[in-house]
């Protein structure tokens, strides 16, 4: 293994990577740029980047034309229940709650999706981390990279399918094709994972870098990247501990109290009372959700700042961009769990705000993916320069 | 390669580690027949409500509660330990940024190790003891040795270099 020099940070050069070589000089820097190939550590960043952007369009998506519409139709179901109880037909409750598990299917299958493609993200983000302790070969570490992104694209895909596809043509008795597809990827990102271990595990016996480690740059954006999203992971906790120590019980408590009440005045035939008991359930439900997304957005916006941190150096922008970019990012990172938790006083403009804020940082990491696909490729150029190298 | 880094990133691995292992048994041998335990006693309740047996419905409704609390808790656990683990992994590439002499920074990386791991066991040990003020107190203590080590690590990572 050679010596792996001290890379320079230069995101602002407009040098063309070494493995533009190939290109007639006819063809100058700009077609360098254009055809610059992309190393393991590039996909997974541009990779991650993009799974965590499409997961958070499509969680803003699904907030707005599905989240607010199932909470309502589970209400009405619960309705229906309560009717079908004082009428006393449990044939009718059966049929009710049968809707509601496709209900809470179609919201659960929706949310998985939303979730794992963003953190299939965070890992690609967090493999691109670690590339240069994984003693493998440059091409195998980019076909674990393609395998990845492709295993992180192909389960969400799956999830998100398996309510639309059911059992059609399937062999097995309780499993669809797309939760077959959605297995194979979960087991393809496995697969990738467990060779990167043994790569890791080659690391540890060689302790020779295999490419140059990220350069160390102690830039603006970087910085407050890294405090703004310890200080977004530390505010999310805080917000987790004061909802578990102040709410949590007493929520969990008036669950069972207003099923009770929603019950005993369906039986003894008051369908008003069951109907406003319906409305408080809901009510509580929405609580609770506004609190738990508030928390987890907030610590995962958090994780997300830190981790797009170290991947500055291969956003190819000018320094005053690049800073738009991470404010347009911490700004959303606050707003959009602020607001979440301000939808249960201001309603839908609340939300509204909050959709924004999510649409803000989904701005901002296509602001740094176009840098990172403008990046010229000096760290792969020196990464190529150690394969050669070993060769 | 620091003790604080070595502490966080190893710590945060064997965490990760056992977090993953401990949601793989939980969804191999309880969540299915928990989720199922939980939606049917909800189910049963009020079809013992329509039946007109109402002591019936009332104990499912209290089976729902009690089920719902230790599924809660189990979810939560698990994807706590995980999730404090990458955090843990995340800041261990970097500790070295946090502004502060290394006895210092190794005091904050184990206030973070041992607040990821005690707090989640505590809300784990809760649902074989419901509503017990030891475990409750314990969840506390673990919270809020995460939340003094995050606090450490901002202002660490926001002081202006002075130190390696």
């Amino acid at each position: 293994m050679p010596t792996i020099p001290q890379q320079v940070p230069d995101s602002a050069s407009f040098a063309p990577g070494k493995s533009a070589r190939g290109f007639a000089p006819a063809f100058g820097p700009s077609a360098a740029l254009c055809f610059e190939q992309m190393s393991a550590r590039r996909l997974y960043i541009f990779g991650g980047i993009a799974l965590i952007t499409a997961g958070l369009l499509f969680g803003d998506i699904f907030a707005v034309f599905v989240l607010h519409q199932n909470a309502a139709r589970q209400g009405e179901e619960l309705v229906a229940a309560s009717r079908a109880v004082a009428a006393g037909n449990v044939a009718a409750v059966n049929e009710v709650f049968a809707h509601l598990g496709n209900l809470l299917e179609d919201r659960g299958t929706k949310v998985d999706a939303h979730v794992h493609m963003i953190d299939a993200g965070y890992l690609a983000l967090l493999l691109a981390l670690v590339q240069p302790y994984i003693a493998l070969s440059r091409r195998t570490k980019k076909s674990l990279a393609v395998l990845f992104i492709a295993g992180g694209v192909l389960l969400p895909v799956g999830i998100f399918m398996i309510r639309y596809v059911g059992l059609a043509g399937s062999p097995f008795a309780a499993i669809g094709w797309a939760s077959v597809l959605a297995d194979s990827a979960g087991a393809l990102l496995i697969l990738v994972l467990l060779v990167q271990a043994w790569g890791f595990w080659k690391y540890l016996r060689s302790r020779q870098l295999s490419e140059p480690e990220l350069p160390a740059e102690d830039s603006m954006p970087r910085r407050a990247l890294l405090t703004g999203g310890t200080i977004l992971v530390l505010l999310g906790f805080v917000h987790g501990a004061y909802y578990a120590g102040t709410f949590l019980y007493e929520h969990e408590r008036m669950e069972t109290v207003i099923l009770q009440r929603l019950i005993d005045a369906a039986t003894a035939g008051n369908l008003d009372a069951a109907t406003a008991e319906v409305g408080n359930l809901g009510g509580l439900a929405g609580a609770r959700a506004v609190n738990i997304a508030a928390h987890s957005h907030i610590i995962e916006f958090g994780l997300l700042a830190m981790l797009l941190s170290f991947v500055q150096p291969f956003v190819f922008l000018a320094e005053k961009w690049k800073r738009r970019w991470v404010k347009l990012l911490l700004g959303g990172s606050v707003i959009l769990p602020v607001f979440v938790l301000l939808e249960l006083k201001l309603g839908l403009l609340a939300g509204g705000i909050a959709d924004i804020g999510g649409l803000m940082v989904i701005v901002g990491l296509i602001g740094m993916l176009v840098g990172i696909l403008r990046y010229a490729g000096g760290l792969d150029a020196a990464e190529n320069d150690a394969a050669e190298d070993v060769r | 390669m620091t003790g604080s880094r070595k502490l966080l990133i190893f710590g945060g691995m064997a965490l990760a580690a056992f977090g993953m292992l401990y949601g793989l048994q939980y969804a191999l041998f309880a969540e299915h027949q928990t989720l199922d335990h939980m939606g049917g006693s909800l189910a049963q309740s009020f079809t013992a409500a329509a039946s007109r047996n109402l002591a019936q419905s009332h104990a499912a409704l209290e089976q729902y509660g009690k089920t719902k609390y230790d599924y809660v808790r189990q979810v939560d656990a698990h994807s706590h330990w995980i999730g404090l683990a990458m955090l843990m992994i995340v800041l261990g590439v970097i500790f070295e940024r946090v502004n502060f002499r290394e006895g210092i920074r190794q005091l904050v990386a184990f206030s973070l190790l041992a607040g990821s791991a005690l707090f989640p066991l505590a809300v784990i040990l809760q649902t074989y003891h419901h509503g017990a003020m030891v475990l409750k107190a314990l969840a506390v203590v673990g919270s809020a040795l995460v939340i003094a080590a995050l606090a450490a690590t901002a202002w660490g990572f926001a002081r202006p270099r002075t130190t390696a």
